[in-house]
């Protein structure tokens, strides 16, 4: 029981980061119908971004507080975030609506290459230590379950996010736009709805929460590096498709069921396989589901909204 | 006059939206058959079900007295049914002739095996191919476009392409969703002489189009659809004639 | 129509007369392993493992230039077949088959591998296609990492070395052939070997290409509606791509384990999928001399840049401020988009042709 109660907690603090980074996947789907492959690297840049800031801040004026620390590296680090995601649109996908379906993708590819190399250049290959801004200290609730406030402080943070998403997209008359632009652009166009301007505004937003999954990211793992964004990235794509790509409640529970179904399945795949395998494998978990799902189920949890483009 | 294809009640929702509902038409061996009525009233629709592109809800097809496969469009087509697009779908990055020799895909065998060791039958069924495909390119009118990519024709001549791609196939009959859209003047007489040699070599046509003309000039029988439902059937005269479809065209029951 | 779909006009000079093009290249094939030795071995070691990616390129283009099925993980057949060889031959289980067991082996189960892989998922639509068989590379990575226990068959991260060489009629191509007194290096008899490969490669290639398979594969990358409405048997003949595909993957991998003596997970990471891919890209996607040109470019890009960019940034800087590897990847990722959004047709854009005729009016 106990063992079941840590590694929902768990599953629900990593989860809950998935669910962060596959709102951006499912968004920009959801309105151009592509996957932007590199938006895992937002989630690096966000990282490395905040610990920069961090870092400088702290040489300069020493003994802040680590919250200031923590509120001065975002401030940096998801502006920067959505600046890179707006040029990314801008002048890699914008030329590209229309092109043959393979172009984007592959354009896709290649700037998520192109952001590791950068940051490899700017940060170097090697790990850097991700300072603890927000407390570590275990908490033990009950016998056996520890909690940190750091992994609260993430689930909140992370669920507070996807409120304000949610509000937003269906409350306001950006959110409103976006959802017209989604079902069609030409259609949308006419309406008097700027579509450049909504897809750029998706890529902002996308990018922004991204920047703070990121931060969130390399805070519970302490370690930032410049090829951290692949695997996360890779897995909240598993879990927008999971979830219905293109519906953005689905990429949330997509993302929270992913954390715990690999929380679940390290904390219990040695036993399930007689030893042959170990948590090593770990990483094959989000990759099995994305394949299964894929075939059994291709419109996710909650169906897919994107209408037959053919 | 011997039946070819016959739709039996044919039903097609979408969501709550019946876009066919218990459609019957029967098409004979060697006419022209057009398919009419106002915008949405589900000729497209009919097309798509029919050539396996959408899954049936209710009814069935019969051709040549055996049931139609669903939802399979490449099974449709091996029991003589080739279709053309609305908004015409060509392999873009390929020669006239290479659409062509693309369509005659069916009815030819070459396997991995004889292709990769050029066996003597491999060789010559796509020498064979190829002048088929010619002279199919010539039939329609296009031969001499043969060497150039799909893309770069002119939109009369892809909407020949097309249908050469379609004859390609063999088929017994060649469905045609508004060929003529798009078209001028001189483009739609030259279609129209197309469509009759088609039809004077044997080949049933089912024809969808909008221009009223065209239709009443080419077709020896006529189906009128409208809100998913067959209103009429008859020559283009009874059809002229027929209250429901004067009330249908002339906008009785519709807003605009 | 977009404007990412013209080619851009060649200057006339580029286009000589195919006549003297053809035994241009067959010459400069030959030779280069000769012009290669005399600036040193490594060049044609250089040239040697050009051969292998060409092979792998020629193989990756039949998925995605002619079928249009992008495959991310295509580096998994090359892993297969690399695998089987050195399970087969080597010290590892003290098996040792000849060549002509193995590597049709090997190509065997990759094309299996393929058809498992496309089975399943060949009814995706392109862009999950992609992923998923990204995620299919990485999940053969991660077991080619683990599997040393409980019970060692890949024996893990440390690969398996000491493989058998290839030798062909008891000629060992791993060692210098003395012929009456001449020294010839075992890696210019691997760069023969693996030509000899290249050129039946592209023989094949070709005669499938231009072939009702070839047309088909093409209707369905254009339009896929389209090919199933004139009859074609989409997830049939994409199966085909695929497993075909796989075929020549696993073959340049077990050439690779052969001649590298060597494998270990690393080789077969995600990034040389991509850099498959971008040789196709760079060169021209479908047209089988741009993937050459493409693939060939890619692999002496690493050796160029360490003999020709350090120094140049020691001149310029006085210290080396990127890396060869960094370079590398900067000059990929950069070539794949600026590929994709300036000259999606690639370098060498030439129509590839899947009918025999020539052009009448060209």
């Amino acid at each position: 029981m106990e063992t079941f109660l840590q590694q929902t907690l768990n599953g629900l603090v990593s989860g809950s980061i998935y669910a962060l980074v596959a709102l951006g996947y499912t968004m920009v789907y959801g309105i151009l119908g592509l996957i932007n492959f590199a938006h895992g690297e937002l989630v690096m840049i966000g990282a490395l971004v905040a610990l920069q800031t961090v870092t400088l801040l702290n040489a300069a004026v020493p003994g802040l507080h680590p919250v200031i620390l923590l509120l001065a590296g975002v401030a940096v680090a998801v502006p920067v975030c959505m600046a890179v995601g707006y040029l990314i649109e801008r002048i890699g996908y914008r030329r590209l609506r229309n092109a043959p379906r393979l172009a984007p993708l592959i354009t896709a590819i290649g700037v998520s290459f192109l952001l590791q190399t950068l940051a490899m250049i700017i940060w170097g290959r090697e790990f850097h230590v991700f300072p603890q801004l927000v407390s570590t200290t275990p908490m033990q609730p009950m016998d056996g379950v520890v909690v940190s406030p750091l992994q609260i402080f993430t689930i909140v943070v992370a669920f507070a996010l996807m409120g304000g998403l949610m509000l937003l997209v269906n409350k306001s008359r950006l959110g409103r736009a976006m959802r017209a632009t989604a079902e069609n652009h030409r259609v949308a166009g006419l309406m008097g709805i700027n579509a450049n301007g909504v897809i750029a505004a998706t890529f902002i937003i996308g990018s922004g929460l991204a920047a703070l999954a990121g931060v969130l990211f390399a805070s519970n793992y302490a370690i930032a590096h410049y090829a951290m964004g692949f695997t996360p990235g890779l897995k909240a794509f598993t879990a927008a498709v999971l979830g219905g790509i293109g519906n953005l409640p689905g990429a949330m529970v997509g993302g929270l069921v992913l954390g715990l179904v690999e929380s679940f399945g390290a904390g219990y795949i040695e036993h399930l396989t007689f030893g042959f395998l170990n948590s090593s494998y770990q990483d094959i978990f989000a990759f099995m589901i994305l394949g299964a799902v894929l075939i059994f189920r291709p419109s996710g949890l909650l169906g897919e909204r994107v209408a037959d483009r053919a | 006059m011997i039946t070819l294809l016959e739709s039996r009640a044919v039903n097609k929702r979408f969501g709550g939206l019946k876009a066919l509902t218990d459609v019957s038409l029967t098409i004979r061996k060697g006419e022209v058959y057009g398919l009419i009525g106002p915008n949405g009233a589900g000729k497209t629709t009919f097309f798509n079900v029919l050539t396996g592109a959408y899954a049936i809800d209710g009814g069935e097809f019969v051709m040549n007295g055996a049931e139609l496969p669903a939802a399979t469009p490449h099974l449709v087509v091996q029991h003589g049914i080739a279709r053309t697009f609305q908004n015409i779908r060509l392999f873009r990055e390929l020669t006239a002739l290479e659409n062509v020799m693309a369509g005659h895909h069916i009815r030819s065998s070459a396997g991995v095996w004889g292709i990769l060791t050029q066996s003597r039958a491999a060789r010559e069924e796509e020498r064979l191919m190829q002048e088929r495909a010619l002279e199919i390119l010539d039939y329609v009118g296009i031969g001499r476009h043969a060497d150039t990519v799909a893309r770069n024709l002119s939109y009369g001549d892809q909407r020949r392409l097309e249908i050469a791609r379609a004859l390609a196939t063999e088929p017994q009959l060649l469905a045609l969703d508004e060929p003529a859209a798009g078209m001028n003047a001189t483009e739609t007489v030259g279609l129209r002489t197309l469509v009759e040699t088609i039809r004077g070599d044997g080949i049933t046509v089912l024809l969808i189009e909008h221009d009223v003309k065209l239709i009443m000039g080419l077709c020896d029988r006529v189906a009128v659809l409208d809100f998913g439902k067959k209103i009429a059937e008859g020559t283009p005269a009874e059809v002229q004639r027929d209250p429901d479809v004067i009330r249908a065209y002339l906008g009785g029951h519709r807003a605009h | 129509m977009t404007t990412t779909s013209s080619a851009l006009p060649l200057p006339a000079s580029f286009a000589f007369d195919r006549r003297v093009q053809r035994p241009l290249v067959i010459l400069l094939a030959l030779a280069a392993p000769l012009i290669a030795l005399a600036m040193g071995k490594s060049w044609v070691r250089v040239l040697d493992f050009a051969l292998l990616y060409v092979l792998l390129a020629i193989g990756l283009n039949l998925v995605v230039g002619f079928a249009g099925l992008l495959d991310l993980g295509y580096i998994a057949f090359y892993a297969v077949g690399a695998y089987t060889w050195a399970f087969l031959a080597s010290p590892h289980f003290g098996i040792h088959l000849p060549f002509w067991i193995v590597l049709p082996l090997g190509a065997a189960f990759a094309a299996l591998a393929g058809i498992a892989l496309g089975f399943p998922t060949l009814r995706l639509r392109g862009d999950y296609l992609a992923i998923v068989t990204l995620g299919f590379g990485e999940i053969i990575r991660i077991f080619m990492n683990n599997l040393n226990q409980p019970i060692n068959i890949t024996n893990g991260p440390q690969g398996i070395d000491s493989i058998d060489p290839l030798t062909i009629a008891g000629l060992d191509l791993s060692r210098d052939l003395d012929l009456f007194g001449f020294q010839i290096s075992s890696l210019l008899l691997y760069y023969y070997a693996f030509l000899a490969c290249v050129v039946f490669a592209i023989i094949l290639v070709r005669r499938l290409q231009i072939s009702r398979i070839g047309r088909a594969w093409a209707a369905i990358r254009d339009d896929e509606l389209a090919a199933k409405a004139i009859g074609i048997d989409t997830r049939m003949m994409k199966l085909l791509a695929f497993a075909l595909g796989a075929t020549f993957g696993g073959v340049s991998g077990g050439l690779f384990a052969a001649f590298q003596g060597f494998v270990s997970p690393e080789s077969f990471s995600l990034m040389e999928s991509i850099v498959v891919l971008t040789m196709i890209v760079l060169g021209g996607m479908g047209n089988l001399a741009g993937v050459i040109v493409g693939a060939i470019m890619l692999t002496a890009l690493p050796e160029l840049l360490r003999h020709f960019a350090v120094p140049m940034q020691m001149a310029l800087f006085g210290k080396t401020l990127l890396d060869p590897e960094v370079l590398r990847m900067l000059l990929l990722s950069l070539a794949m988009i600026v590929m994709m959004l300036v000259r999606p047709a690639g370098l060498l854009p030439a129509r590839t042709r899947y009918a025999h005729r020539d052009r009448r009016n060209a």
